[in-house]
């Protein structure tokens, strides 16, 4: 996909993000909007993989370790083919396949229940070692965020993952600098991020804006030609990136908009939506 | 009587996984730096490059066992009962569990036949945190030829299993030829009339001992070997509570949570019955040896016995 067209598919999954969460009247937006580039550029550019085929055993994995954006994924993996969009209304409801967190049972695609966080790194870091041990080719993603770094499970991943070079694993931090009780420079600060994973024998690439789909590409062909190591890509993010009122907001990570919000969101994404059909 | 054979069931844990990696390319071991005492080094001897130790981090091993399992593997992680059911309790719960991954839990170490070590590593509560998850098989051998045949069917079973080992060498009971190894079937190993005795682990040896004790004061004990904590073999429990009345249960755990919980629950639905909970009374262990231990703790034959005959 070009630059452009990318652009314009996050904008159709942030409004995918906003209206599952409106309607769910709960859910995760701040971290899912930061993300939704990133789950854009892996679903329709970077991953080798086919809705219609989602047990390949040579496909490419994600792991979306920050689960809790399972807002995010959903409208992504439903944009892609994996399910009708229509269905992100049902988040978080009775009976729905989209649960509150990402459960591998219920949806066919989704390669790594989640959502107690610093888990999801280990299991990726054990989806590359296997095809490590098999000789496969496949490459495996894991996105974790800023906050959930903080637990110490992740730095047993990726004193694991650095051990073993698994240069088929790439580790993605959505550094947008906010968790549920602040700023993570206040909370518990873990930076510098990108020295810690150097430590811990990774290839770490700082992108700027994680919001820009050029640096996405430029970083992700950068993990690819790494050889020898695991790769971490840290990407700076605005959480809520997208709506007005809930960018760099904390308190959006885990609230859902009312109605009024939700009209005043979903206007700021047509307007992008229309800015980018100018160009 | 003739010298009575006596194996470290972590010992059958080690020997069953080299035997069956030889049939099977899709086993795979992980360790967290305990591989020379929950005897694996046995299979990494045999097979290098399908043996993964982790380093001392039991919760990220439990994750990647996870993870392997997705590809088609079928990992064994192998750590102290306290560590596996206890430090990554959450990560068995979320990562394993939640999924269903076909992942299995070797477990060694388990109980206060430990021993030496102490209270920190006697692990007397993983068979209560493992059975509170849902479509977790709970497995708990009482001697070689059981820990052995249990291996087995967790590789053939799909799903997850914890199985319990122990670090103390103990007697090979199940020598009948006809033995068979079923996931949640129980073994009659004994009849009797006054009374059910259902243990598990090394407590069945400890229960098999303490009905000899009983014959000579005229008590007819029946003894049931639980291997399988869940699922529990509900119509075995229920008949046998029927048929004798009064029921004891024997287990190196605590009474709370682990088998003599799950009979009761079980029970108190089906068949109302007084039920003598022998086990680890809701107390920590401490250092000592092994024998000794279960001395103290009353869970050898003789007190096992004394219990059972206070209380019929």
């Amino acid at each position: 996909m070009t630059t452009l067209e990318l652009q314009k598919m996050a904008n159709e999954v942030r409004k995918g993000i906003v209206t599952a969460v409106h309607s769910a009247k709960a859910g995760h937006p701040g971290g899912s909007l930061s993300a939704a580039d990133l789950f854009t550029y892996l679903y329709f550019e970077e991953m080798n993989i086919d809705p219609k085929d989602p047990k390949n055993p040579d496909r490419d994995r994600f792991v979306l370790s920050k689960g809790h954006t399972a807002p995010g994924y959903y409208s992504a993996m439903a944009h892609r083919g994996y399910f009708p969009v229509e269905d992100l209304t049902t988040l978080r409801k009775v009976g729905s396949h989209l649960q509150g967190h990402p459960c591998m049972q219920h949806i066919a695609g989704i390669d790594m229940s989640s959502g107690s966080l610093g888990q999801g790194i280990s299991a990726a870091v054990g989806m590359a070692l296997a095809g490590r041990m098999d000789g496969k080719s496949y490459r495996v993603y894991t996105l974790l965020g800023d906050g959930e770094i903080q637990e110490g499970q992740v730095w047993e991943a990726a004193m694991f993952a650095g051990h073993r070079k698994l240069d088929n694993l790439v580790v993605i931090v959505d550094n947008n600098g906010l968790q549920i009780d602040g700023n993570i420079a206040d909370v518990c600060s873990p930076y510098p991020i990108d020295k810690k994973f150097e430590a811990f024998n990774f290839h770490v690439i700082n992108v700027a804006d994680g919001n820009d789909m050029d640096q996405l590409r430029a970083a992700f062909a950068e993990a690819k030609a790494t050889k020898g190591m695991p790769t971490a890509i840290i990407m700076k993010t605005v959480k809520g990136k997208g709506v007005s009122f809930m960018e760099n907001q904390a308190s959006w990570h885990g609230t859902a908009p009312n109605d009024e919000q939700y009209a005043v969101a979903m206007a700021d994404l047509e307007k992008v939506g229309e800015a980018l059909c100018q160009k | 009587m003739s010298e009575v054979k006596k194996i470290a069931t972590r010992e059958s844990y080690g020997n069953a996984l080299a035997e069956l990696g030889a049939e099977h390319e899709d086993l795979v071991v992980l360790d967290a730096d305990l591989a020379g005492a929950t005897k694996t080094g046995v299979f990494k001897k045999a097979f290098p490059d399908r043996h993964i130790d982790c380093g001392i981090a039991e919760c990220n091993m439990m994750g990647i066992a996870a993870g392997l399992s997705t590809t088609g593997k079928v990992p064994f992680a192998s750590t102290f009962a306290m560590f596996a059911s206890g430090r990554a309790y959450e990560q068995v719960r979320n990562s394993i569990g939640y999924p269903h991954m076909n992942v299995k839990i070797g477990a060694t170490h388990a109980g206060i036949s430990v021993g030496e070590d102490g209270a920190s590593h006697q692990c007397n509560e993983d068979l209560a945190l493992m059975r509170e998850i849902p479509g977790m098989v709970v497995i708990n051998p009482a001697d070689d030829v059981e820990a052995r045949a249990a291996v087995k069917a967790a590789y053939e079973y799909v799903g997850p299993v914890y199985l319990r080992f122990g670090r103390l060498a103990v007697p090979v009971i199940n020598t009948n030829p006809d033995y068979k190894f079923e996931i949640g079937k129980g073994i009659t190993l004994r009849e009797g009339t006054d009374v059910t005795v259902f243990a598990t682990g090394l407590c069945v040896n400890s229960a098999l001992e303490a009905a000899e004790m009983l014959a000579a004061d005229g008590i007819s004990a029946k003894i049931i070997n639980i291997h399988t904590i869940k699922p529990l073999d509900e119509e075995l429990v229920v008949a046998a509570a029927k048929a004798t009345g009064k029921v004891v249960t024997v287990e190196e755990h605590s009474v709370i949570g682990g088998l003599g919980s799950a009979v009761c629950e079980t029970l108190c639905a089906k068949a109302p019955t007084p039920v003598l909970r022998i086990g680890v009374q809701d107390v920590f262990g401490e250092s000592g040896s092994a024998v000794a231990l279960l001395e103290k703790y009353k869970l050898d034959g003789k007190g096992v016995y004394e219990q059972i005959r206070a209380w019929v």
